[in-house]
């Protein structure tokens, strides 16, 4: 059963996978309802479950979601149409590499979080703000990525191009672009994820909507169970948009899978 | 005239880490006519493909030049196809669209390619999903179809294993006594150089040069069974005594 990289089927891999949800579950109600936990800490999931319901249904917060849903979205896309293209040419050309891979590299380090208080000086505490705050935690990661990807292109191949008589600009164009595609979207099914962690910081701070708006009311009432309910969206519509980002690649590029 | 002269061509890279220079090529001279199937053989790290590689345009020579039907070579281009040792098939690609890659390819000619390296009913493969020999076919392929004045290989059977490897040797042999393209085929396997070439180039051991061409008169077509032939045994005689002498001091040189 443990032999090293043998392959389990797929019935077996997703009755695994749910196995550790429910096991999950588990314990989170015998903790709860055990009393292990005080109530005031720790809602049990049923709780939970039933203040969610109330959320959507009286408070609605599907609005908040949807809001929350269009900013990271639109932050990682003003990410993505920055950020790839500026990759690409420093993978690329190395001139362009020497001259922007230090401050990316510097940049990248950068907390973008840390720019909340100055956006909001800046840009209000409207949508600019919180698109910014994504903006800064993605572009810089992406460029980085992309390069590094587009940047190792295989020398074979670059090679057998030339002497297919591709010119510099079919190189980039014929062979790493389309040798780095799969992989660059892989890298950008991993910043959404991350884009999703500075919505909500972008939200706990200075905003009348959204999941993290959400999250940052509840505390004020003391409601751990709202919040664990919003932390648990994040959650799964990170997972829903994980699965379909990793589909659609899957279909993009038959090859690479 | 030649159609392709290698002219006093030598190669020293530059050492590594102040590291004193590697000489990978002594000056070298080469003539190939057109039409001409020339073999260059030698042991491992005896500058072989590294001449192929200048032929090609792929790197440049510390001293001396290539010239191609009078013109010389400064970077590579779709008139000197290239076949590398290892799989550079474009991942992305199916058999047809890497054959299709050159400008020169049309869909005639690559259909017709497809069905000269048995490659008919793996068109729309993805090079993934094709073994060793048929994606050395298929690269074959995608530098025969941009019809290159001259077809440069580097060890291209080197990976593949023995049956399959004497297989590709007929059929790029059968293609060429057709077509008759000028072909420049680099290799350490004697066998391979003397079923294939019209005239054998042994290279020294490190830093290389050519050591002595032997041309190798066995009628074509040229069948499998040749190799066991008196003729081929004494050719190959010669042969492996230039090289065993060359790949022992090689072997010295590599501890």
């Amino acid at each position: 059963m443990f032999e090293p990289l043998k392959p389990v089927s797929r019935g077996a891999r997703f009755v695994l996978g749910a196995a550790f949800f429910v096991l999950f579950l588990a314990l989170w109600a015998a903790l709860t309802f055990g009393g292990v936990i005080p109530d005031l800490f720790l809602k049990d999931p049923v709780y939970t479950l039933v203040t969610g319901y109330k959320l959507f249904a009286e408070f609605g917060f599907a609005r908040d979601v949807g809001i929350t849903v269009w900013r990271v979205v639109g932050g990682f896309l003003i990410g993505a149409i920055v950020g790839v293209p500026l990759g690409i040419a420093m993978g690329a050309y190395k001139p362009v590499e020497a001259f922007i891979e230090p401050f990316v590299s510097f940049a990248r380090y950068l907390p973008a979080s840390a720019f909340i208080p100055l956006l909001i000086l800046w840009a209000g505490v409207g949508e600019t703000q919180k698109l910014a705050v994504i903006f800064i935690g993605s572009v810089f990661q992406i460029i980085l990525m992309v390069a590094v990807i587009v940047g190792s292109t295989r020398r074979e191949l670059i090679e057998a191009a030339y002497t297919l008589g591709a010119d510099s600009t079919a190189i980039v164009r014929r062979v790493m672009l389309p040798g780095a595609a799969p992989q660059v979207a892989e890298t950008l099914r991993l910043v959404l994820g991350w884009a999703w962690t500075y919505v909500i910081v972008a939200e706990l701070v200075g905003a009348d909507s959204g999941i993290g708006h959400m999250i940052m009311d509840s505390q004020r009432l003391l409601d751990t169970g709202q919040m664990i309910f919003g932390i648990f969206c994040i959650g799964i519509i990170g997972l829903v948009s994980d699965l379909l980002f990793k589909w659609v690649n899957q279909r993009l590029y038959p090859w690479a899978f | 005239m030649s159609k392709l002269v290698v002219e006093a061509v030598s190669r020293t890279f530059p050492g590594v880490r102040k590291g004193p220079p590697t000489r990978a090529l002594e000056e070298t001279d080469l003539a190939v006519a057109d039409n001409d199937f020339i073999c260059i053989l030698g042991p491992s790290g005896c500058g072989k493909s590294t001449l192929l590689r200048i032929v090609a345009g792929l790197d440049s020579p510390t001293t001396g030049r290539v010239l191609l039907d009078g013109q010389p070579v400064t970077r590579p281009g779709p008139d000197r196809g290239m076949v590398f040792q290892s799989y550079t098939l474009f991942p992305w690609l199916t058999v047809r669209e890497n054959i299709l890659f050159g400008p020169r390819a049309t869909p005639e000619v690559a259909d017709a390619f497809i069905a000269k390296m048995g490659l008919r009913g793996f068109e729309d493969h993805y090079p993934k999903m094709l073994s060793g020999g048929m994606q050395q076919r298929t690269a074959m392929a995608r530098a025969l179809a941009n019809d290159p004045k001259i077809l440069l290989l580097d060890e291209p059977f080197g990976a593949l294993d023995n049956q399959t490897r004497a297989l590709m040797q007929e059929l790029l042999l059968g293609i060429w006594e057709v077509d008759r393209k000028t072909v420049l085929f680099v290799t350490h396997d004697i066998d391979e150089a003397i079923f294939m070439a019209n005239r054998v180039a042994a290279m020294s051991a490190r830093p290389g040069h050519i050591k002595a061409e032997l041309k190798i008169e066995l009628p074509h077509p040229r069948h499998y069974t040749m190799k066991t032939s008196p003729e081929f045994s004494r050719y190959k005689a010669e042969l492996t005594e230039q090289v065993r002498a060359e790949s022992i001091k090689a072997a010295q040189m590599e501890p």
